[in-house]
């Protein structure tokens, strides 16, 4: 051991590069670590994705890199998709990545409020991550009672077979919860309190809101589900029966918990993606935000309505039928704000001057993608159109339809946007045309052939569908085999951003602080911000979309210029 | 890290500090998760009745000392915030360690009475009554132990006259965990 | 639309696929709409063909009524919807017409249990059958079900049919259904329910009413003896 030495210099390098990656408090770091980590993760969820598709195009063949796939690890792979997709990508890379990184920024401060609590924040992050990871390895399996963790299937170790993988998944999403919950506390404090001068409520860009509304619906309603988690937990681990019938318990009331969360979650994914996908529309149209104030009250009008929504999940999972009418009525009226919101980003284009940059393509394939995602939506809410969708392929492709739009198009779209910012050098905007369509073409090939298998019949988490003569007359077998290779063909495109942006961010042309003449107050810093952000802070005297305003020769107006 | 706290943290835009702004934030959401818990407990209630058979072998006595103790507690952080006040720090630290005696009067009690509930066998799997009790108790007994941690760590502080404004923002944390038990008290140990 | 990808079985079929057909031209309408005016912004107002944008607020009661006459037309839809959706939910879900015969179904992990009924078409008699993962059911006739779960969550499915429900422990679910095509057809468990959900088929066998006495004589016989 003894004959490695360290030179004292190189020795308080390796210190600074600990200091200064790992248990930094600055604000940017703690969002690339979420985001690297986020990324990382996709890798593992697509990496399942690519799994079971196999075996569902191809069952019982070997799957190149995994090897055969038998039912139980057909369970393990969908339900950890799931929770990794959801969970470990979309949460982390949307609300903790972006609002780290933009809140200060663009709130035009220093950092956040509480840095050391940020840092611990993803410090339980990154430990739910390994404790998630582990549940993969232990003995039994990982838990493959789908990412709803439905009792008495979870509860039971005699009926999932996996007595160790489930309490680990359960003790990884709660820490997964802890971790966002300490998050969202800095979020919005640092918003509400930590703005920079001037900046009034109608001048706060309308991702920030997003990202800290989003904050607020999940504090709001992640805590039945922890007090649900530890109870299905001693249900797991004492043989407690909170939700086992034999014991008093009842199944369905997780259903409840967990919706009363899991459908809210849904919108605070959403809101982030829509934020984003603001800032990027009006900057390369050239336009102001349509309606501002309609689109800060329907996003609450949302998030208010977002909590009575969730027993459309339940339908036909025998709660009493009389309440299905409720929650049908609130589920189609939910999409009332929806279309508000796409009907007002679409109408910020008109009249605009539209650059096709990388970027604005994300952007708006978020919105036409989404609104398909949306229309499907109505199927589901339909309570009567829903007893025959429920459980299948066409809810599938309905959430994936919004999902896939919301953590990878528009995540794709802001970190295009704002990788200059990041790392102070551009990425390349051909290659990112050629990852676009390679992501956009395959992603619709994926789901289209979905529906359709889904009205077909095809019912979910069915590791080989040959048990079902139903299921395999005509082409439903081939319509498989497209979706599978669309999304191997998807995936293959990755890599294109992959190289992307690893390559520009060492040899991209230097982007400067402001390429893409923006307004908000994260382009007046230079790019990449060095700690504590701006040499002196800015002071805010407009709106944040203010471009093309007539009589100016600019056609941008900075939300910190004097005149 | 060698920076001193960051200018966003003196910020006041909202005009109410960041540190009560915060604990506010982390209070509403330790609302809803003892409001999640409870009410699951609720409803389980109004379908079984035979719960009140269990709930019989609740000590009403213990529970009613604690409420005594906590509420008497949250008199004395409401005392040690008002010496912050007036700056009489030593004053301050003095209610401080009262606040955290009736923490520890409360976990004794919950002891002798758990104790000698599960010698009788009245333990957490016997029946989902007492599973809620214990959940329910449990988790705030936690709460109890870690305000009465963190008061120990602000009277550190307030002894070298540093963080004054803590006092106020832990006696929020208090009166929370004190009001919570104000709600468990009726639902496990009165309504039998 | 529905019928053609998926045949139509069940007497309410017909009905769960009009509620899918009129979301379906009322959603469809919209979807294109919306997508056409996205698609004819881009392509009228790119960078070439509009160099300088125009600037205007939104905020102005003429500028918004763009955007509230849609939304208001959208509600008008949205009632619509909700109006067809809830009518047949009520026919399917909420009432329950008087039956011909009742029978009993059982998910477990990971087969299905059937309990024909005897002659009376009523269950608990000595007459009952009891087989896994085969229903036979008689063509034009009003079925209960009783639904069961012996251990975790199931959803008993007949796509055919336009049905599922769940299956939950401790509780016994009672709904109905009329089969109106002969033939032989899936059951699927449409709910994940462990190792061998994948594998949780069972078969349903709709007949007229001779073929069925034949059958359930035959099977009395069997299991008699």
């Amino acid at each position: 051991m003894g004959t490695v030495h360290h030179s004292p210099a190189s020795q308080s390098r390796l210190a600074s590069i600990w200091h200064r990656y790992l248990f930094s408090t600055d604000h940017k770091v703690i969002g690339m670590q979420y985001l690297f980590t986020g990324m990382a993760m996709a890798i593992i969820g697509g990496f399942f994705a690519y799994v079971f598709r196999m075996q569902l195009a191809f069952p019982g063949k070997e799957v190149l890199g995994y090897g055969l796939v038998n039912a139980n690890n057909y369970n393990m792979l969908i339900t950890n998709h799931g929770a990794i997709m959801i969970f470990w990508v979309a949460m982390p890379v949307l609300i903790a990545a972006f609002g780290n990184y933009l809140i200060p920024l663009m709130a035009g401060c220093d950092d956040m409020v509480f840095p050391r609590i940020n840092r611990l924040s993803y410090q339980i992050f990154l430990l739910s991550v390994l404790v998630l990871i582990a549940s993969f390895f232990v003995a039994g399996g990982g838990f493959g009672g789908a990412w709803t963790s439905y009792p008495p299937l979870s509860a039971n170790p005699a009926y999932n077979l996996t007595p160790n993988g489930a309490s680990l998944w359960l003790l990884a999403v709660a820490l997964e919860f802890v971790a966002f919950l300490l998050g969202g506390i800095n979020f919005i404090t640092t918003l509400m309190n930590s703005r920079a001068p001037g900046m009034r409520m109608y001048d706060i860009p309308i991702v920030l809101w997003m990202i800290v509304i989003a904050s607020v619906l999940f504090m709001g309603s992640v805590g039945p589900l922890i007090a649900g988690a530890v109870m299905l937990l001693f249900d797991q681990t004492l043989a407690i029966g909170f939700f086992d019938p034999s014991k008093g318990g009842d199944p369905v009331l997780w259903q409840h918990l967990f919706w009363f969360f899991g459908h809210p979650e849904v919108y605070v994914v959403l809101l982030p993606a829509m934020g984003i996908t603001a800032e990027i529309i009006t900057v390369f149209s050239r336009k102001k935000l349509f309606a501002y104030k309609t689109v800060l009250f329907t996003t609450i009008a949302v998030g208010v309505l977002s909590f009575f929504v969730w027993a459309h999940h339940q339908f036909i999972s025998g709660i009493d039928p009389r309440m299905a009418n409720i929650f049908t009525i609130t589920t189609v009226i939910i999409s009332v704000p929806i279309t508000e919101m796409m009907f007002v980003y679409i109408a910020t284009l008109y009249g605009g001057s539209i650059q096709f940059t990388t970027p604005m393509l994300f952007a708006l394939a978020f919105l036409a993608e989404f609104l398909i995602g949306g229309v499907t939506g109505i199927f589901l809410g339909a309570s009567s159109a829903d007893i025959y969708f429920h459980d299948t392929y066409f809810v599938l492709a309905h959430f994936h339809y919004t999902f896939v739009p919301i953590a990878i198009i528009a995540v794709f779209a802001g970190l295009y946007y704002w990788f200059p910012k990041m790392f102070g050098r551009m990425m390349n905007d051909k290659l990112g045309h050629v990852h676009f369509w390679g992501t956009i073409i395959p992603f619709n090939c994926i789901f289209i052939p979905l529906f359709y298998l889904g009205a077909a019949g095809d019912h979910r988490r069915i590791y080989n569908y040959e048990n079902f003569p139903d299921l395999m007359r005509g082409h439903m077998q081939d319509l498989r085999i497209v979706a599978t290779i669309s999304l191997l063909v998807m995936l293959a495109f990755q890599g294109v951003f992959l190289y992307n942006f690893f390559s520009s961010m060492f040899r991209g042309k230097k982007a400067g602080k402001n390429p893409w003449q923006a307004n908000t107050l994260e382009w007046v810093a230079e790019s990449p911000p060095p700690h504590g952000n701006f040499p002196t802070l800015p002071v805010v005297y407009r709106p944040p979309y203010e471009y093309s305003v007539p009589g100016r020769s600019s056609d941008f107006w900075p939300q910190n210029e004097k005149a | 890290m060698g920076h001193g706290q960051p200018i966003a943290t003196t910020r006041c835009a909202s005009g109410v500090a960041t540190g009560k702004l915060a604990v506010w934030w982390v209070l509403g959401s330790e609302i809803v998760i003892f409001g999640g818990l409870l009410a699951c407990y609720i409803l389980y209630r109004l379908f079984h009745d035979q719960w009140s058979v269990e709930a019989a072998h609740t000590n009403t006595l213990c529970g009613a000392i604690n409420t005594f103790v906590l509420l008497t507690s949250s008199l004395f952080i409401v005392l040690a915030h008002k010496a912050a006040e007036e700056g009489a720090h030593l004053k301050a630290v003095k209610f401080i360690y009262l606040t955290i005696a009736g923490a520890g009067c409360f976990l004794v009690i919950k002891a002798y009475e758990w104790s000698g509930e599960i010698t009788h066998g009245f333990t957490i799997t016997k029946s989902l009554f007492w599973s809620f009790y214990y959940t329910a108790a449990g988790l705030h007994a936690l709460h109890v132990i870690g305000g009465a941690v963190i008061m120990a760590i602000i009277a550190q502080d307030v002894k070298k006259k540093r963080h004054m404004h803590r006092v106020e923002l832990i006696g929020l944390y208090w009166h929370f965990v004190d009001i919570v038990w104000i709600f468990l008290f009726p639902l496990l140990y009165i309504a039998k | 639309m529905m019928g053609s990808i998926i045949e139509q079985a069940s007497s309410y079929a017909a009905e769960i696929d009009q509620v899918i057909l009129v979301v379906a031209v009322l959603g469809g309408f919209w979807l294109l709409l919306t997508e056409g005016v996205l698609f004819y912004f881009l392509f009228r107002y790119r960078r070439k063909r509009s160099p300088r944008a125009k600037y205007m607020s939104g905020e102005s009661h003429g500028e918004k009524a763009w955007i509230h006459w849609p939304h208001n037309l959208v509600i008008v839809c949205d009632m619509v919807i909700i109006a067809f959706a809830m009518s047949a939910w009520y026919n399917i879900k909420q009432d329950l017409p008087p039956a011909d015969a009742t029978i009993r179904i059982v998910g477990q992990q990971w087969a299905w249990r059937f309990t024909h009924p005897g002659s009376a078409g009523e269950l608990g008699s000595s007459e009952d059958v009891e087989i896994v993962d085969e229903l036979h059911l008689q063509v034009n006739k009003t079925y209960h079900f009783k639904l069961e779960s012996s251990d975790v969550l199931h959803s008993f499915s007949v796509p055919v049919f336009r049905l599922k429900q769940d299956a939950i422990p401790g509780r016994i679910i009672t709904g109905w259904f009329k089969p109106t095509k002969e033939g032989a057809f899936d059951i699927q468990c449409a709910e994940i329910c462990g190792i061998g959900h994948g594998a949780m088929v069972a078969k349903l066998i709709v007949q007229n009413e001779d073929d069925y006495a034949q059958w359930i004589a035959a099977e009395r016989l069997r299991t008699k003896g």
